[in-house]
């Protein structure tokens, strides 16, 4: 699909094609000699490895949404606090692939946390005593440093978060990405093609703006041939603290997440309403289960949660 | 590239939902109303928001321009065979004439969801290929004579921003608009992408800071619900000027879909005036 380097010369063939090294527009080019060797054909490495070090990890799953600011981070958070929360004895874990912008460790309250280095590879933090996470966040010197990585660079990061990573044994691994269709995605796809995915929860907002970009998520899943687990709404509604009357704060004028989902023959999985303690305790990486169990969003996520073990399971 | 624009503006913001395709698209069609000519360019590839925002999404079928037509037929076709057609359209086309929201061809916006001819269509695409869609939106667009270019742009810090920074350094870009929103999770991603300026040089005009309080329609209680004033402390401990701030306003949310300047439709709402402040701000600095 684009596997022609940055640099190539005008009319490469790309390195995955018959034609490589071979065509009229290879002569001179610098790396003609690995492309005829045939090597840049074979499988990346890194998708063995991936397998290998993932086998102990029954489900995998991606947390997509076209838009950026839909509750992705929020809903990951949620939903392996509720895996994590509901039974003690399924492990739970949260790999961070937003490489310019990570807010696991923000969320799950990680922050200032270093990951290890071991024989067995990197060891992910723990936030909870069967739940952990790994993020990019972690290995900055400082959070307030930049990633400033084209495609290839965060490819790598990938491979080495998916293939070095020593998770332990796992019943769940849920992927946080960042927003769009491109190389975060692209790579963990590819890594995780023989490693197996789950599937997909694909996250959205109520407002078309929003659905317009989560329409796309879903034709990319199709593309690249992932299923889709199910569509969540997050900021469905908004109560007003004081007067209880609710308010659409992001209006769905065009029919919202569950209107798509049957457009699109996806299942609807169920809508989180606005909350500003949600809000709060994210940003404050507390636990909203422990912190306002009685709150709305915490009873939205229970049969949201059961919903995702059946999908997994089924 | 770029000759006849006078000035460049970018609107970054390294999260992603705040309200950067919001803020552009308002922010050109106040620019429109003030009696400049406007240009917006939309380098969000994966997920384009300004051709909805702006109601444009029908629109390239009305446009008459020789090259235009051009350039239609040919991104009908697949995308696999995108890039060599591409290469082939811009000897054949020379310049793409961008959209115009209006007759009197005031603003005119590129983006790449006029090329697709589905809008569920995703484009999958990794870096390289972005890179070269964007310099081609940079040095092919026939912007013509406009005063101010808006630049909104995907979340993140990376290979469309590098592509856009490389690009802006031969011409002169009068600074980045930085949105966020108030909340942590999202200053937390914000101070990054302003570190990204800082490194490569863009100047910082300042930061707008979006959603900042719901005033509920029913009994007037202000709720911050992603929190408050996190933009103002942003700015103090960044040193970037705060610009102005703009209030969670489901209007905006529903005039703003439809191609309206809730500058000169609702002129008394905090969300009309927080952007007349912007405006000035932004005016203001060119006349100096």
């Amino acid at each position: 699909m684009a596997d022609k380097p940055q640099e190539a010369p005008e009319h490469c063939p790309g390195t995955q094609s018959q034609d490589a090294g071979k065509a009229s527009a290879c002569a001179g080019c610098p790396n003609q000699n690995i492309c005829s060797s045939g090597a840049t054909k074979l499988p990346d490495p890194g998708i063995a490895l991936v397998k290998e070090r993932l086998s102990s990890v029954k489900n995998k799953v991606l947390i997509l949404s076209g838009k950026g600011g839909v509750g992705k981070s929020t809903v990951t958070s949620l939903i392996s606090r509720g895996l994590a929360a509901e039974n003690i004895n399924r492990n739970v874990a949260v790999l961070d692939i937003d490489i310019c912008g990570p807010s696991q460790p923000r969320v799950l309250g990680a922050l200032g946390e270093q990951v290890h280095q071991s024989a067995s590879g990197w060891s992910p933090v723990f936030v909870e005593e069967n739940l952990s996470l790994m993020s990019i966040g972690f290995l900055l010197n400082d959070v307030n440093d930049a990633v400033i990585w084209r495609g290839p660079k965060k490819n790598g990061m990938i491979r080495q978060f998916l293939s070095e990573v020593d998770w332990g044994t796992l019943d769940y691994l849920i992927l946080d990405t960042p927003p769009g269709t491109s190389d975060e995605h692209l790579s963990a796809t590819t890594y995780l093609k023989e490693a197996g995915i789950t599937g997909a929860i694909i996250v959205t907002t109520p407002q078309e703006v929003a659905l317009l970009d989560v329409r796309k998520e879903i034709d990319f899943c199709r593309k690249v041939k992932i299923p889709i687990l199910g569509v969540v709404e997050n900021m469905s509604s908004f109560v007003c603290p004081k007067c209880k009357n609710s308010a659409e704060i992001f209006p769905a004028l065009t029919g919202g997440a569950k209107k798509m989902s049957e457009e699109l023959n996806v299942e609807f999985l169920g809508s989180l309403p606005l909350d500003p303690y949600l809000a709060r305790c994210c940003d404050e990486g507390k636990n909203i289960l422990e912190e306002f169990p009685e709150s709305p969003t915490v009873k939205a996520l229970h049969s949201l949660v059961n919903k995702i073990i059946e999908k997994c399971n089924g | 590239m770029l000759d006849g624009v006078k000035h460049i503006y970018l609107v970054l913001s390294g999260k992603g939902g705040v309200g950067k395709s919001t803020v552009s698209s308002q922010l050109a069609l106040a620019l429109k109303e003030a009696g400049f000519r406007v240009g917006l360019l939309d380098i969000d590839l994966c997920g384009p928001s300004i051709p909805y925002l702006l109601n444009l999404e029908d629109k390239d079928v009305h446009q008459s321009d020789e090259g235009y037509k051009n350039f239609n037929i040919f991104y009908k076709i697949e995308w696999t065979e995108l890039l060599n057609i591409l290469l082939m359209a811009i000897v054949l086309v020379y310049r793409w004439v961008p959209v115009y929201t209006d007759n009197d061809q005031k603003l005119a916006v590129m983006s790449i969801g006029f090329l697709l001819k589905n809008r569920n269509d995703s484009v999958v695409w990794r870096g390289p290929k972005k890179t070269s869609m964007i310099r081609q939106f940079l040095t092919d667009v026939a912007w013509q004579d406009i005063d101010y270019l808006i630049i909104d742009t995907p979340p993140g810090t990376s290979d469309e921003h590098i592509t856009v920074m490389e690009n802006l350094q031969t011409v002169k870009c009068d600074g980045a608009i930085i949105v966020t929103t108030p909340q942590a999770v999202a200053i937390d991603d914000v101070i990054k992408e302003i570190t990204f300026c800082k490194k490569t040089g863009i100047p910082i005009v300042g930061i707008v800071e979006n959603m900042s309080g719901f005033v509920c329609p029913t009994c007037s209680e202000c709720t911050n619900i992603f929190s408050s004033n996190g933009g103002i402390s942003l700015s103090e401990i960044t040193k970037v000027p705060f610009l102005t701030k703009i209030p969670i306003d489901p209007t905006i949310g529903k005039f703003a879909d439809k191609s309206q300047s809730i500058m000169k439709n609702f002129p008394d709402s905090p969300g009309a005036k927080a952007f007349t402040q912007l405006l000035e701000q932004i005016t203001k600095s060119k006349e100096a």
